[in-house]
């Protein structure tokens, strides 16, 4: 036994008490008497989940030489496969996924695409530009609301509405992001949290536009030409209706998520984002412009989430208010930091996670929150810069003081 | 005149709801420079805490033979609950924290205010809970307009609650080490003040507070809900912003603008919009008076 682990036993029954304790006058109390047994099971669940934790834990401290070695021999062997080749395979796996799996899992995929690129949008302004946004779901909302708009009212096709969302969004990037550039941290976050509630009320109660509770119906779906073997292969017009076109359609706008936020990432632009991360007082003296930069952080974030919302209306067919509540915003947060801020694959990764891992434990449906929660707050505790990291990540400046 | 006066009354009561929560967000903020975002989880916990012994009572029989030691011991439970439960989360998700980033952090407020949110919604289940409204039915007539007995306990408990931490931060040995700790942690440590334990306290005495609140606004609005602690915890997180973080007579001075205008909103102007202007104003006082209304100049690097 390491000295660490000496008080353990007692240690695990301090808390079993402790969470009994709390767990108790949550479920114990009723009309008809005291029962001590939900709060008995709940806190055997918490115990066993806590052991099965330590021992994975023990499990890698002890195996972490041959994990480690694995792990490196693994990675040697994927970094002599040829870049390009690594990546028209991934690519050409990800074209050929939807015509292998169900409905279901093309459904799943559509969805976890969805939320890449949302966090590949949110990236830019939290990752890069080290700006805290808990409102970033609002610009989804502009989106998918400016494209149902359009829909409904104008028939306005979907590629001629698309480029209006991305830029609607950017003006709302630009409206938000304007009062907040004089705040850092804390009142950023908060301030950006005011904002998404504001969109949202309005969405709720502004009856004649947006039809307030009941959304927007009969948004139309996009359309596309393509050949049609039953009329001689001549161009037809088809809707983008079945899982999937609609999943070829959100892979494209992905996909072009990600080209465009690693150049940028890359870019002089980019460049300038991270220093003012890193430190933003730094950055202005050294020539950075910090004003126009941030501001152009939350517009190229914002872009991105009304891409994302524009695909999603016409997915739907249907908006409302309902789908852009803060937990929306907390869950692409949540994405970005537990991939790791700053890098593409991590947010990927991390879309990854909280997409398409709960599907498979879709029997513990009501407990889903309840571990996102938790998952939450371990992960900061154990790994706060995320499963992948990006290369370029400095200590932040605010930390030392 | 008679409608102003009703609203009025309305308005200092819903304002004293909020400064109660706010409270806790200003002490927290103050000392270790966090956005608590589970204080409001703590607000609902509060509310359940209180149906939850009021009900138990009732069904005992209690209630009908005495009804105010009922709703005494209700509210000290609640409170004392919330304040053990406030700790834990403290130890739990926060104390780890402290060297961390502060992105980190506010991550990690916000994983357990999901996390307990949906811990409530689970034990307790999805719908309204109703509290037993054997409290106070009655009004006092003064003039032309109405104040109910339960506007009257409200406004009593609240003034007494506020000033009972008033004499314990100004008056006490315990306060004076947590007007230190605020100040300069490190500083107070090196004086022999116990850093942890009073991060600690004052986590519990936000959370007794916020618990409190939860209890008034059941008997108040007749329900709870497992989510209800969400939207009140901004806004009262806004008035402890508009009073100027860190500062007790801010944070209530705030609690009573942000009610004034939620119900003066919705008298006057729209009842739809009466939550938009709550954050209208959060967001116009960052904007042209970032340390609030009473708040001393901080130092920018610390905001």
């Amino acid at each position: 036994m390491t000295p660490a682990s000496k008080g353990l036993p007692a240690k695990l029954a301090f808390g079993a008490l402790w969470v009994y304790l709390l767990v108790w006058p949550m479920t114990g109390i009723g009309a008809q008497g005291l029962d001590f047994v939900p709060a008995a099971k709940i806190t055997g669940a918490a115990l066993l989940a806590v052991l099965a934790c330590l021992g994975l834990w023990k499990l890698n401290r002890a195996g972490g030489d041959q994990m480690g070695r694995l792990g490196r021999s693994v990675s040697g062997a994927a970094a002599r496969v040829p870049v390009k080749l690594a990546l028209w395979g991934g690519l050409a796996a990800l074209l050929v996924f939807p015509l292998l799996s169900s409905r279901y899992g093309q459904d799943v995929a559509i969805n976890v695409l969805v939320y890449v690129t949302l966090g590949l949008g949110l990236n830019v302004v939290v990752g890069l530009a080290g700006l805290l946004d808990l409102g970033y779901i609002a610009f989804y909302g502009v989106g998918a609301y400016t494209y149902a708009l359009l829909s409904v009212h104008y028939e306005l096709s979907f590629w001629l509405a698309l480029p209006l969302c991305a830029a609607l969004a950017a003006l709302a990037g630009c409206l938000i992001g304007y009062p907040t550039l004089r705040m850092r941290g804390d009142y950023l976050a908060i301030v950006t949290l005011g904002f998404g509630e504001i969109l949202r009320l309005v969405l709720n109660n502004w009856m004649k536009l947006t039809g307030g509770p009941n959304g927007i119906l009969g948004v139309k779906p996009a359309a596309v030409w393509l050949p049609d073997p039953e009329e001689g292969w001549e161009l037809t017009r088809m809707l983008v209706k079945s899982p999937l076109s609609q999943y070829y359609l959100i892979l494209a706008i992905a996909l072009f998520t990600v080209l465009a936020v690693r150049r940028l990432g890359d870019s002089r632009i980019g460049r300038a984002w991270e220093a003012i991360r890193e430190d933003e007082t730094a950055a202005s003296i050294m020539g950075v412009d910090t004003f126009r930069l941030k501001l152009l952080a939350y517009a190229m974030g914002a872009v991105f989430g009304g891409l994302a919302g524009a695909f999603f209306a016409a997915k739907m067919r249907f908006v409302s208010p309902g789908s852009f509540t803060f937990i929306e915003s907390a869950m692409v947060l949540a994405m970005v930091v537990l991939g790791g801020m700053g890098s593409v694959p991590g947010i990927v990764l991390g879309a990854l996670a909280l997409i398409a891992l709960p599907e498979f434990f879709r029997d513990f449906e009501n407990y889903r929150m309840l571990v996102f929660g938790a998952a939450m707050a371990l992960m900061m505790l154990f790994r706060p810069a995320g499963l992948i990291p990006a290369k370029r990540l400095g200590k932040r400046s605010e930390e030392d003081h | 005149m008679d409608f102003f006066l009703q609203q009025l009354i309305n308005a200092v009561t819903l304002g004293g709801f909020y400064a109660l929560i706010a409270l806790g967000y200003t002490m927290v903020y103050g000392i270790i420079q966090l956005i608590n975002f589970a204080h409001g989880e703590f607000f609902a916990a509060g509310g359940y805490m209180g149906v939850i012994l009021l009900a138990w009572m009732d069904s005992q029989g209690y209630m009908q033979t005495h009804p105010w030691l009922c709703l005494t011991v209700a509210f000290l439970l609640a409170m004392a609950y919330c304040a053990v439960l406030a700790m834990g989360v403290e130890k739990v998700a926060y104390k780890p924290l402290r060297r961390a980033s502060k992105l980190s952090v506010l991550l990690s407020a916000l994983g357990m205010s999901i996390f307990l949110q949906n811990g409530l919604m689970l034990t307790q289940g999805v719908y309204d809970k109703t509290y037993p409204g054997v409290y106070a039915k009655g009004a006092l007539q003064v003039g032309d307009f109405n104040l109910t007995y339960l506007q009257l306990i409200a406004l009593a408990l609240t003034a007494l609650l506020m000033v009972g931490l008033n004499l314990l931060v100004f008056r006490t040995r315990l306060g004076k080490a947590m007007r230190a700790t605020a100040q300069d942690r490190v500083m107070a440590t090196l004086v022999g003040i116990s850093s942890d334990r009073i991060i600690s306290l004052t986590f519990a005495i936000g959370a007794a507070l916020a618990a409190a609140s939860g209890i008034l606004v059941g008997l108040y609005y007749g329900s709870v809900r497992f989510d209800m602690g969400f939207v009140p915890g901004i806004k009262a997180f806004a008035a402890a912003v508009l009073g100027g973080v860190g500062s007790i007579t801010g944070a209530m001075l705030g609690g009573l603008i942000i009610g004034a205008t939620e119900i003066f909103t919705a008298a006057y102007i729209s009842g739809e919009y009466k939550d938009v202007f709550a954050f209208v104003i959060l967001i116009a006082v960052l904007y042209f008076r970032p340390t609030g209304l009473l708040g001393e100049n901080i130092n920018d690097t610390r905001v």
